[in-house]
């Protein structure tokens, strides 16, 4: 379903990720981990198609096609999704206004018929309990004044109303208490399917307990360095990073 | 070249006293003693008034032929004054019946106070020689819930002055809302206008200044609140019009427990100039006002905020927040924000914030992420920067058909495609 290789990119001139390669198949959920500074946001921005980044070789191909040719929005149409680490405030542009807009956005690319104000509202109302939303939450602006938890919450109550195919998640449980991560956990794994993937970027170990990956790839300073089952988490868990690192400049 | 004689910006009071019939001669010298503002005058620093002294001026004439047609508010019901180049149209204007205490009707028809001494030349030329307006009183008691509509109508062109002032007074606990409405269809003409609004105590009045007027037009209307103790009120002013529009609001929360909302949106396009001069005097304690203002600011366009607070000696727990925020959709529009405390008090909440800048990047690309093309993100936050304002009006059918009319005004500005 996605396919990197050799990706390398960075900005004005510095190197950030430095020949990232990976594959993930349709049904399987991938983990990446690694420190501070490894890369990990770089290549999530990069894949959801921020501007600002010089991709200086490598290709990402998405369903056959090049991902990078895909404006952001365009990508979002393929079913592509980014739960942002840290969602932006959108004063006055109100929240469900907004995530009706981009559902119809992805409906008429579809061409499939747009939904009313009522037909949104069920929808809507059907996912926010998924979420352990407070509904009042959808009459405010875009994020504002949020909670960290309520952003991040919400940011999967938009993926569960976009239904991507393929889904990346950028440190959603940074931040997070307990409850709160279970309960964003609980969303996610609501939306897995045999036809769809998930690309989990956490530094913690802590939220693979919840979303358990089929891979784990661990990213050091914009390679990936070693790749293995789910009990690589918790290896890096008990040893840190360190022995790593040591590993390969070996 | 000689210029002609109405080009002379020199003799520009002279030849605006002869074109404007006989009135107070008070006042007329005061206007002649205080002059034109220059730029020297720190008030009107980044608003220059030359063009407007090189008007070939004339007093504007009674126009029988005028119409409401196209004017905002016309799904509204309730009473309707309308005022056509200063002077009182009978055939527009609907009274109707009101309920004990409502009084809405043209100046010229009864007694209406004195106004305050004028602070400056316009003020002091409208005073002199003011036509006409709108006069609205609600008495003690008295909520009236329809809202009041007064239209200034222009038709005249090239110099045609008109000089209107307009009262409203809402006495002990009563309420009352006003929608004002400024178009004209020709360049050239110029507004010299004063509103004063007077809400005693716990008086609930709100004020929308809906100004749309030609794009060669020249504006300047001063509102003067003066506010008795637990007063609430609301001004809000949608400036979409005119070459040089300046607007000097100066509100005096004179009792204790008041909260005062100065509201605006401006919306400058190619070569206007739409200025807001604020002054906010708190003389008592316990009171909150809060200024905001928004730009969007389209081609060479040019805006001016000034807001002053001024806490005077023992108005402690005074609460006071002002924000100007400006979006430049171009590189050559200009604006000029000037943010003001005075601070005379000791145990005070005063915050002030201005921002300029161009459409937030993080924001769009968060859309577009979300699978809006970049146009309807663009036009998302432009229309949500706009609406903050525009959300703040109470009276929900003037409130809906304003954000329908700023949206359909921000569709003809830039800024939707991508920089």
């Amino acid at each position: 379903m996605l396919e990197i290789k050799n990706l390398q990119a960075g900005v004005e001139g510095k190197a950030i990720l430095k020949g990232i390669d990976l594959s993930i198949n349709a049904g399987e959920v991938h983990a990446i981990m690694g420190p501070n500074g490894s890369g990990k946001s770089t290549l999530a921005q990069l894949l959801a198609g921020r501007e600002g980044y010089e991709i200086t070789d490598g290709l990402v191909r998405y369903n056959g096609e090049d991902l990078l040719d895909l404006g952001p929005e365009e990508r979002v149409r393929e079913g592509f999704f980014l739960a942002f680490q840290y969602p932006v405030e959108i004063p006055g542009v109100n929240t469900t206004y907004f995530l009706r807009a981009a559902v119809n956005a992805l409906r008429e690319h579809r061409g499939e018929a747009e939904l009313s104000a009522v037909e949104f509202l069920k929808l809507m109302r059907e996912k926010i309990q998924l979420l352990e939303l407070d509904e009042s939450l959808l009459k405010r602006s875009v994020n504002e004044g949020f909670s960290g938890g309520e952003k991040k919450r919400a940011e999967i109550l938009q993926m569960a109303l976009l239904d991507p195919k393929f889904a990346v998640l950028d440190e959603t449980d940074s931040g997070l208490d307990i409850d709160a991560l279970k309960v964003v956990a609980g969303g996610v794994n609501h939306l897995k399917r045999a036809d769809n993937a998930q690309l989990v970027i956490t530094h913690y170990q802590r939220l693979l307990d919840y979303i358990v990956p089929d891979h784990v790839h661990v990213l050091v300073d914009g390679r990936i360095v070693k790749s293995g089952p789910k009990e690589l988490a918790l290896e890096l868990e008990e040893r840190g990073y360190d022995w790593i690192i040591e590993e390969q400049a070996a | 070249m000689v210029a002609p004689p109405h080009m002379n910006a020199e003799d520009a009071v002279d030849r605006l006293l002869a074109a404007l019939p006989e009135s107070d001669a008070a006042g007329r010298a005061r206007f002649a003693e205080l002059g034109f503002p220059t730029p020297r005058d720190e008030d009107w620093r980044f608003t220059p008034v030359k063009p407007l002294t090189e008007l070939n001026f004339s007093a504007a004439p009674v126009d029988a032929d005028a119409t409401l047609e196209g004017c905002v508010f016309a799904a509204i019901d309730g009473p309707q004054l309308v005022f056509v180049n200063g002077h009182y149209s009978e055939a527009l204007s609907q009274v109707g019946e009101l309920p004990a205490g409502v009084e809405v009707r043209p100046m010229s028809a009864g007694d209406c106070p004195a106004p305050p001494a004028p602070e400056d030349a316009f003020g002091a030329l409208n005073a002199a020689t003011v036509t006409d307006g709108p006069f609205i009183s609600v008495a003690d008691n008295v909520h009236f819930e329809t809202p009041v509509r007064v239209y200034y109508l222009s038709t005249g062109s090239n110099g045609a002055t008109v000089n209107v002032r307009g009262y409203i007074r809402a006495e002990v606990n009563s309420q009352v809302t006003v929608l004002e409405s400024w178009t004209g269809k020709q360049a050239g003409y110029f507004n010299n206008a004063t509103t004063e609004l007077h809400a005693a105590d716990n008086a609930q009045v709100e004020h929308v200044k809906f100004q749309d007027e030609h794009t060669g037009a020249f504006h300047v209307g001063g509102l003067h609140t003066a506010l008795g103790r637990d007063a609430r009120v609301a001004h809000h002013s949608l400036a979409l019009g005119g070459r040089i529009a300046r607007n000097n609001l100066r509100a005096h929360l004179n009792g204790t427990g008041i909260e005062a909302v100065l509201n605006g949106l401006y919306l400058p396009r190619a070569g206007q100039l739409i200025d807001h001069h604020m002054v906010v005097n708190h003389e008592q304690p316990h009171c909150d006002s809060h200024e905001y203002f928004n730009g969007i600011l389209d081609d060479d366009s040019r805006a001016v905020f000034h807001g002053r607070i001024h806490v005077h000696k023992g108005a402690d727990k005074t609460d006071a927040k002002q924000t100007n925020k400006n979006l430049l959709l171009s590189d050559s529009a200009t604006i000029d924000t000037k943010p003001q405390l005075e601070i005379y008090a000791d145990d005070v909440k005063c915050t002030h914030g201005a921002t300029i800048g161009q459409m937030n990047a993080e924001q769009i690309f968060y859309l577009r992420a979300r699978g809006l093309d970049e146009e309807s993100a663009r036009r998302m936050i432009m229309h949500a920067f706009a609406g903050e304002i525009v959300e703040r009006i109470q009276c929900e059918a003037a409130r809906e058909e304003l954000d329908r009319l700023v949206w359909d005004r921000l569709e003809q500005m830039g800024g939707l495609v991508a920089a």
